[in-house]
C-alpha cells in the first residue's frame, strides 16, 4: 500500500519537474532576452543562452536539469554566481525549523483546544471562542504579521526586533530570538484551522452511534471522552495536520519577507524578482517533493491510526 | 377498509409552494438573518462598497504628490501622507477594486474549472478520472502563492497572468470536494433512473447532479473567493501587484512598512479593510454552510474527514 | 419527577382495575394460565412514563405504562413514529439530544430508575439493565477491539463478575461466537451483521442484568441469522431469568418470541395484553388495521394498508391521535383523549372499546390471479452470468415471466437478486447470456437500448427517500420521465401525468410538491406513477416495499397487484420477505448464492419446497400466530 503511494507519487513528482521547466524556460521569444532586459547586448544574451542551454533543444535541457538534479550539478545563481545548493542550502534548513516548530506548537494547541471546545459545545464561551476562532483563520498571514509588529514592536512594546539582522548564510538557532515573531505569527495563523477540525471531528464523535451505547453501558464520561471519542476524533485531524505543514510551505514565503528570516521562502521572492531561473526552479521541485513526503507520512500515520484502513486497505 | 380512498390534500401544500420557488435563494436569505451571516455580510458589504465606490469620491488623484513623505494626519489629508507623499485617503479608496476584480475573476475560472473536472471525473470514471485527478495531483503539489510565483518568474507580475494562475490553482481544490460529493451523488437512484430515461452523461451531470450541488457550491465559491483576496493581495504585498503607480492595498502595506512609527495609517487602513473583507466572507459563508449543509463545519473538512477515513462514521 | 398514579378514576365512572394498563402478563390470561394465586411481583414496572420536546415541549411519548415479569419478554411494536425507541431508552434513563424524560417512574425490582441520582444511574446502566442497539455496526466503536468493548463493561462495574475474563469466555459462548484470542482481538468491521450483533448480544448480558432493553436487534440481518438470534435471546432470558422488552415493527417476530404485547400509535401505548390474544384477536382498531396489512405465506388475501399517517409529536390534536384514520370514529373521538380500558383480558385505549368485537380481522380472499398468459413470455433470460469487476455475483441464471403474469424473485441478501434485475433494466452492463424482451433481444447497458425498449421496461427502486430529485417537483419529474421517453406534447404529457397520479391514489396537488414533503409510502406511489406514466410492458419492482412500514407495505403491494391485473403488464417482484408473494405473484424464483435454487408456481414452492436453501428459507420465516393457530409460549421460566 505505501509502495503503491510512493511510486505514484514518483509520477507525480516527475509531471511536477516537466511543469516547472516548463513554466521557467519555455517561453514565446529568447528567454535569455528576456532575463536581461534591457542590459542585454548581443554578447550577454548570448553567453547566457550558453550558460542556460537554450541553445539546445527542449528535450536536452530538460535532460540536462534532471540528470543535475541527481548529480548534485544544480547550476549557479543568476543573482550571486554561488552554486545554487550552497547558498540555498542553509535557508532550507532555516525555513525547516520555521515550520517545525510553527507545526508543532500549533499542533498542540489546536487538538488540546479543538478538544475542549468541543466538550464545552453550545455554551456562550463556545460561540465567542468559535466567532473569534473564525476571525482569525480568515486573516492573510501579512495582516497577522504586521498586527504582530505593531502590537510588539514598535506602538506597544519596544520588545522584539521588528526585522531580522540574521545575515544570509547563517542558521537561526545562533539567534534565536529572531524565530519568535515569525513563529507567533504562523501559529497564530494555522491553529485556529487545527482548532476547527479537531472540534469538528471530536462533535461527530461524541455525537456518534458508539458514543451513545458506551453511555448507555453506564461508563464513566472521561472514559467516553478519552477511550471512545478521541481516538475516533484523532485520525480526521492528523490529516489536517499534515496539511498544515503542506500550507507551512507556502506561508513562509510571506512570513520570511516580513520579516526579513533568511529562509527559503525569502530566497524564492528575491529570485523571482532577479528572474534566478536556476533558484527558481530548485526550491519550487524541493517545495514539491517536501508536499509528496508530508502526504505520505500523514497518510501512514492516519493509516496506523485507523484500524479498518490499516486492514482493508 | 378502502385502499384507494385518495389522501387529503393539506395546506402545506399550498405553503410549500411559496417557499420552495428558488430553494437556494431562500437559503441564502435565512443564512443572512442569522447573527453570522448578518455581521459578515455587512462587513463584507461594507469593504464591497469602499472599494467600488472609492475611485469616484477619492479627494486627491492616487498618485498626485501633495504632502509630506508619511506626514500626519490633518485636516485636509485625513490619513496622512504615504511613503512618497501621496494622499493616503485617495490611494485607499482606489486600492480595492482591481483586487477584487481579479479576484472574482480567479474565483470564477477555479469554480468552473473544478467543477467541470470534479464533476465528470466522479461521474465517467475510470481513465476520466485517472487522467483529470492525477493532474489535480500535480498542480496541488504547489503551494498556491508558489504556482502562482513560478508562473511569473519570466513574465513578470501582468495581472492577467496572476488572475489565471490563482484560478487555476483553486481548481484542484473544488475539483477534489466536487467530486466527492458527486461520487455519492452518483450512485443514488435517482440518477440510476434517469439513466434509465436514456439520458446522455452530460445532460445527466447538467440536469441531475449539478443541481444537487449548488449547496457545496456555493461555500466553495465563498471560500475560495476569500482565498484569492488573500493570494492576490500577499502577491501585491510582496511587489507583484499592480505596476506602481497604481494603488493597491496589499502594495501599500508593504511600501510604507518602514513608516509604522511615523504614519501608520498608510498601513494599518488598507490592512484592516482586507482584514474586514475576508472576515465579512467567511463567516457568511460560514453561516450559509450552516444553513444550507446543516454542519457544524465547512464542506472541505466535512470531505476531509471522508476522503481520509472513509467509513470511519 | 411527578408521579402519575395507577388508576384514573373518573368520577361517575365505575372503578376499573388495570385500568393504568400497568398489566401483567400472567394475570391477563383467562383460563390457559398456570399461574397459582399470588401473582409475582413484576420485575420491570413502567408507571406513566412521558417524554417531552424539551422541558415543556409536545410529548413524544405520554402515559406509557407496562410491566414485564422476570423470564418473560414484551413485545413493544409500533411503526416508526410511534415512540418506541424513545421509550425504549427511557427504560436506561436516557434521552436524546432534545428530548427530556418529564415524569413517570421505571421501576425495576422496585428501584425508580428515573429517580436515581446520575453516579447511580450510571452504576445501574450495562450492570442492572442493559440495551441491545439497532445497528450493532455503528454502535460498536470501530477503533477498538471487539474483546476490548466486551471487557469495558466487566471493568466499567467492578463486582459484576468474579473474574472478568472468564465471564467474556462464558457470555461468547452463550451467544454462540468461539472465544478465542482471535476472535476477541478483531475490529467490528471485521465481523458479518449477525457475528456483530452477538457481540452486542454478549455485552449486554456480561453484567446478568435484571433487564435487557433490545431495539429491533434483528433490522438489516438475514432471515436465518435472524432466527439465530431470536433464538439466542429466548434462551437467555429463559436460563437467566431476565424481563426483556423487545421493541419491533415485526409484528411476526415479536409473536414468536413475546408472551406480551404493547402497541404503540403516536407516543401512547392503545393496546397490551397476553400477545397471541392481541395480535390473534386485536380489539384497537390500529391493531386490527396492523394486523390486516401483514402478509401471510399460508393464505392468498389482498392485504390492506391503513390510509394516512401518524401524527408527528408537534401535531397531536387533543382527541384521539388514530380518529382521522378510524373506521370506528364517532364525533367524540377527535375531541376526548381515550383511556385505558379492560376489555376482553387485555388493555385498549379507545372510546369505542365495548363496542368492538375481539376477533381475527378479516381479509378478502384473492381468486388466484387470471391464468398466465400462454404465448411467448413476456421476458425470457438465458444463462446470464454477471459479476461486480472480478466478483462473480450470477452464474447461470435462466427464467422466464410469462406474459400478464407475476413472478417473484427471493433470496437472502447477496444472493443475486438485485443485479439480475439490474442487468434486465439495462443498469449493470457487465453480463454475458441472453435476455429477449418480447422477442427481441435486449443490449446489455441503457446506452445502447433505443428508447423504445427504455419506454417499455421500466424499474422502481427500492429507497423512495433516493429514487426522486430532491431539486425537483413531482411534476416536473413526471414531465421528464414523459419527455424523455414518449413524444407527447406539452399538453398530453400534462393530462397524463394527472391521470396517473390519481391511478395511485394521490391528489394531483402532488404535482407541485417537492419529495421531502411527501411520506415515504406517498414517494413510492410516485415512483410507481413515474413508471406507469409511459405505459410499460414489463415493471421491475426492486424491494419496493423493503424501506416502509407495514401498514404502507400493503397499500403499495396492493395498488401493484391492482395494477398489475387490470393493466395486464408482466412484473417482477424482488423481495426478501417470502410472505409477501403470496399477496401479488403467481411464481416465484429462488436465487442462492448467484444461481438459481429452484423455481415454480407460488404454491407449489411455498407449501412443497424442494430446495434445501428454499426449505431452509421457509422454516426461518417469522410467521404471525393467533391464539387460533398457535399457543403462546410458556410464561414461566424454564
Amino acid at each position: 500500500m505505501v509502495g503503491r503511494r510512493l511510486a505514484a507519487g514518483v509520477v507525480t513528482l516527475f509531471l511536477v519537474s516537466v511543469v516547472v521547466f516548463l513554466a521557467t524556460e519555455v517561453l514565446p521569444g529568447n528567454a535569455a532576452y528576456a532575463i536581461l532586459g534591457h542590459e542585454g547586448t548581443p554578447a550577454r544574451v548570448r553567453a547566457l543562452e550558453v550558460a542556460l542551454h537554450l541553445n539546445r533543444g527542449l528535450l536536452d535541457q530538460y535532460w540536462i536539469w534532471i540528470s543535475g538534479l541527481f548529480t548534485g550539478n544544480l547550476g549557479h545563481s543568476l543573482a550571486n554566481g554561488l552554486p545554487v545548493w550552497g547558498y540555498v542550502e542553509p535557508r532550507i534548513i532555516n525555513s525547516a525549523i520555521l515550520v517545525f516548530v510553527t507545526g508543532v506548537i500549533g499542533a498542540l494547541a489546536g487538538v488540546a483546544l479543538g478538544a475542549v471546545t468541543a466538550l464545552r459545545k453550545d455554551g456562550w464561551p463556545d460561540h465567542v471562542i468559535s466567532v473569534v476562532v473564525l476571525a482569525i483563520t480568515s486573516l492573510p498571514e501579512f495582516v497577522v504579521a504586521i498586527a504582530l509588529i505593531i502590537v510588539l514592536s514598535t506602538a506597544v512594546w519596544h520588545v522584539l526586533p521588528a526585522v531580522s539582522l540574521l545575515a544570509p548564510g547563517t542558521y537561526a538557532w545562533s539567534q534565536p530570538e529572531l524565530l519568535v515573531l515569525p513563529v507567533a505569527t504562523l501559529v497564530i495563523v494555522i491553529t485556529p484551522y487545527i482548532l476547527r477540525m479537531m472540534r469538528a471531528a471530536m462533535v461527530e464523535a461524541l455525537e456518534s452511534d458508539y458514543v451513545e451505547m458506551a453511555r448507555l453501558k453506564g461508563t464513566p464520561e472521561w472514559r467516553v471522552v478519552l477511550v471512545h471519542a478521541l481516538p475516533n476524533a484523532i485520525a480526521p485531524t492528523i490529516q489536517v495536520i499534515g496539511l498544515t505543514f503542506l500550507y507551512l510551505a507556502g506561508g513562509v514565503v510571506i512570513v520570511e519577507y516580513v520579516f526579513n528570516f533568511p529562509g527559503i521562502g525569502q530566497a524564492l521572492v528575491n529570485a523571482v524578482n532577479g528572474r534566478d531561473i536556476p533558484v527558481i526552479q530548485f526550491i519550487v521541485l524541493a517545495l514539491a517533493a517536501f508536499y509528496l513526503a508530508v502526504n505520505i507520512v500523514t497518510d501512514v500515520i492516519a493509516l496506523l491510526a485507523t484500524p479498518r484502513r490499516r486492514i482493508v486497505g | 377498509m378502502a385502499v384507494n380512498v385518495p389522501a387529503a390534500p393539506e395546506a402545506r401544500l399550498r405553503q410549500a409552494r411559496r417557499i420552495r420557488q428558488h430553494q437556494w435563494g431562500s437559503v441564502l436569505w435565512s443564512a443572512a438573518r442569522t447573527p453570522r451571516g448578518m455581521i459578515g455580510l455587512g462587513l463584507a458589504a461594507f469593504v464591497v462598497l469602499v472599494a467600488v465606490i472609492g475611485p469616484f469620491v477619492a479627494p486627491n488623484a492616487p498618485d498626485a504628490l501633495v504632502t509630506l513623505a508619511f506626514g500626519k494626519p490633518s485636516g485636509q489629508f485625513l490619513l496622512g501622507g504615504d511613503f512618497l507623499g501621496r494622499d493616503v485617503l485617495s490611494r485607499v479608496l482606489d486600492g480595492g477594486w482591481v483586487l477584487l476584480i481579479m479576484a472574482a475573476c480567479a474565483t470564477v475560472l477555479g469554480i468552473a474549472g473544478g467543477a467541470t473536472a470534479g464533476v465528470s471525473a466522479a461521474y465517467l470514471r475510470g481513465a476520466s478520472d485517472g487522467i483529470i485527478m492525477r493532474a489535480a495531483d500535480v498542480i496541488l503539489s504547489f503551494p498556491q502563492i508558489v504556482f502562482a510565483l513560478l508562473l511569473l518568474s519570466l513574465l513578470g507580475p501582468r495581472l492577467w497572468l496572476i488572475t489565471i494562475a490563482v484560478g487555476v490553482s483553486h481548481a484542484p481544490q473544488v475539483a477534489r470536494v466536487l467530486r466527492s460529493a458527486t461520487l455519492d451523488l452518483s450512485e443514488r437512484d435517482f440518477v440510476k433512473a434517469a439513466e434509465l430515461q436514456g439520458m446522455r452523461p452530460a445532460k445527466v451531470m447538467w440536469k441531475e447532479i449539478l443541481p444537487n450541488l449548488v449547496s457545496p457550491l456555493m461555500v466553495e465559491a465563498g471560500l475560495r473567493l476569500t482565498y484569492s483576496i488573500v493570494i492576490i493581495a500577499g502577491l501585491a504585498f510582496l511587489g507583484f501587484g499592480p505596476p506602481p503607480p497604481a494603488a493597491s492595498w496589499g502594495t501599500m502595506i508593504n511600501e510604507n512598512r518602514d513608516g509604522l512609527s511615523l504614519s501608520p495609517w498608510a498601513v494599518i487602513v488598507p490592512a484592516l479593510l482586507i482584514a474586514l473583507l475576508t472576515i465579512g466572507m467567511n463567516m457568511f459563508t460560514d453561516a450559509f454552510a450552516r444553513v444550507a449543509i446543516g454542519v457544524d463545519r465547512q464542506p472541505e473538512e466535512a470531505a476531509l474527514i471522508e476522503n481520509l477515513s472513509p467509513g470511519s462514521r | 419527577m411527578s408521579e402519575k398514579p395507577g388508576g384514573k378514576g373518573r368520577p361517575g365512572a365505575p372503578p376499573r382495575p388495570e385500568a393504568s394498563g400497568k398489566h401483567s402478563v400472567s394475570q391477563s390470561a383467562a383460563p390457559q394460565a398456570k399461574t397459582t394465586t399470588a401473582q409475582p411481583e413484576a420485575r420491570l414496572k413502567v408507571a406513566g412514563l412521558e417524554v417531552r420536546l424539551g422541558r415543556s415541549g409536545p410529548d413524544v411519548v405520554g402515559d406509557v405504562s407496562f410491566a414485564v415479569q422476570a423470564g418473560e419478554v414484551l413485545g413493544l411494536v409500533g411503526e416508526s413514529g410511534s415512540g418506541k425507541t424513545t421509550v425504549a431508552l427511557a427504560l436506561l434513563g436516557h434521552a436524546r439530544r432534545g428530548l427530556r424524560i418529564t415524569a413517570g417512574q421505571v421501576l425495576l425490582d422496585g428501584t425508580d430508575l428515573l429517580a436515581l441520582n446520575p453516579r447511580d444511574l450510571r452504576a445501574a446502566r450495562g450492570a442492572r439493565v442493559s440495551y441491545v442497539p439497532q445497528d450493532p455496526s455503528s454502535a460498536l466503536n470501530p477503533a477498538l477491539r471487539v474483546g476490548t468493548q466486551i471487557r469495558e463493561v466487566l471493568q466499567v462495574h467492578p463486582g459484576a463478575a468474579g473474574n472478568a475474563g472468564d465471564r467474556v469466555a462464558e457470555v461468547m459462548q452463550e451467544v454462540h461466537l468461539d472465544p478465542t484470542p482471535e476472535m476477541l482481538r478483531r475490529y467490528p468491521h471485521q465481523l458479518s451483521g449477525g457475528q456483530q450483533q452477538r457481540i452486542a448480544l454478549a455485552m449486554a448480558f456480561a453484567c446478568r442484568p435484571s433487564l435487557i432493553v433490545l431495539d429491533e436487534p434483528t433490522t438489516g440481518l438475514d432471515v436465518s441469522t435472524q432466527r439465530h438470534v431470536l433464538d439466542t435471546v429466548r434462551r437467555l432470558c429463559r436460563s437467566h431469568a431476565v424481563a426483556a422488552v423487545y421493541v419491533s415493527h415485526d409484528l411476526a417476530v415479536v409473536s414468536g418470541l413475546a408472551s406480551g404485547v404493547a402497541v404503540m400509535y403516536a407516543g401512547r401505548v392503545v393496546e397490551t395484553g397476553p400477545a397471541a390474544r392481541v395480535l390473534g384477536e386485536p380489539v384497537h382498531p390500529y391493531t386490527r388495521g396492523l394486523i390486516r396489512a401483514v402478509p401471510s405465506p399460508e393464505r392468498i388475501e389482498a392485504l390492506a394498508g391503513i390510509d394516512g399517517q401518524q401524527p408527528r409529536p408537534a401535531r397531536r390534536g387533543p382527541g384521539c391521535s388514530f380518529a382521522a384514520r378510524c373506521g370506528h370514529a364517532t364525533g367524540d373521538c377527535a375531541t376526548q383523549a381515550p383511556e385505558l380500558v379492560t376489555v376482553a383480558d387485555r388493555a385498549v385505549r379507545c372510546l369505542r372499546a365495548q363496542d368492538i368485537q375481539a376477533s381475527h380481522p378479516a381479509r378478502t380472499p384473492l381468486v388466484a390471479g387470471p391464468p398466465a398468459g400462454a404465448g411467448m413470455p413476456a421476458l425470457s433470460v438465458r444463462e446470464v452470468t454477471a459479476s461486480y469487476g472480478s466478483t462473480p455475483v450470477l452464474s447461470g441464471i435462466s427464467l422466464e415471466v410469462p406474459p400478464r403474469s407475476c413472478v417473484a424473485i427471493v433470496g437472502e441478501s447477496g444472493s443475486g437478486k438485485t443485479t439480475l434485475a439490474r442487468c434486465i433494466a439495462g443498469l449493470h452492463g457487465n453480463w454475458t447470456g441472453e435476455i429477449t424482451f418480447q422477442g427481441t433481444p435486449l443490449a446489455r447497458g441503457t446506452r445502447q437500448r433505443d428508447k423504445n425498449a427504455l419506454r417499455r421496461v421500466q424499474y422502481i427502486f427500492q429507497n423512495p427517500y433516493t429514487s426522486l430529485n430532491p431539486r425537483r417537483t413531482i411534476g416536473q419529474i413526471i414531465d421528464q420521465q414523459l419527455g424523455q421517453l414518449t413524444g407527447l406534447s406539452h399538453a398530453k404529457r400534462s393530462a397524463r401525468a394527472a391521470s396517473i397520479l390519481e391511478d395511485v391514489s394521490l391528489d394531483p396537488d402532488v404535482l407541485s410538491c417537492y419529495p421531502d414533503q411527501l411520506s415515504g409510502g406517498e414517494r413510492q406511489r410516485v415512483a410507481i406513477a413515474r413508471a406507469l406514466a409511459v405505459q410499460p410492458d414489463l415493471l421491475i419492482c426492486d424491494e419496493v416495499t423493503s424501506s416502509l412500514d407495514v401498514s404502507v407495505q400493503a397499500i403499495v403491494v396492493e395498488l401493484l397487484r391492482r395494477i398489475q391485473q387490470e393493466r395486464h403488464l408482466a412484473m417482477i417482484f424482488i423481495t426478501h420477505n417470502l410472505a409477501l408473494v403470496r399477496a401479488i405473484a403467481q411464481s416465484v424464483v429462488v436465487l442462492h448464492h448467484g444461481t438459481l435454487a429452484e423455481s415454480g408456481p407460488v404454491e407449489q414452492i411455498l407449501e412443497h419446497p424442494a430446495h434445501p436453501c428454499t426449505q431452509r428459507l421457509i422454516a426461518d420465516m417469522p410467521r404471525l400466530r393467533s391464539s387460533r393457530t398457535h399457543r403462546p409460549p410458556d410464561p414461566k421460566p424454564a
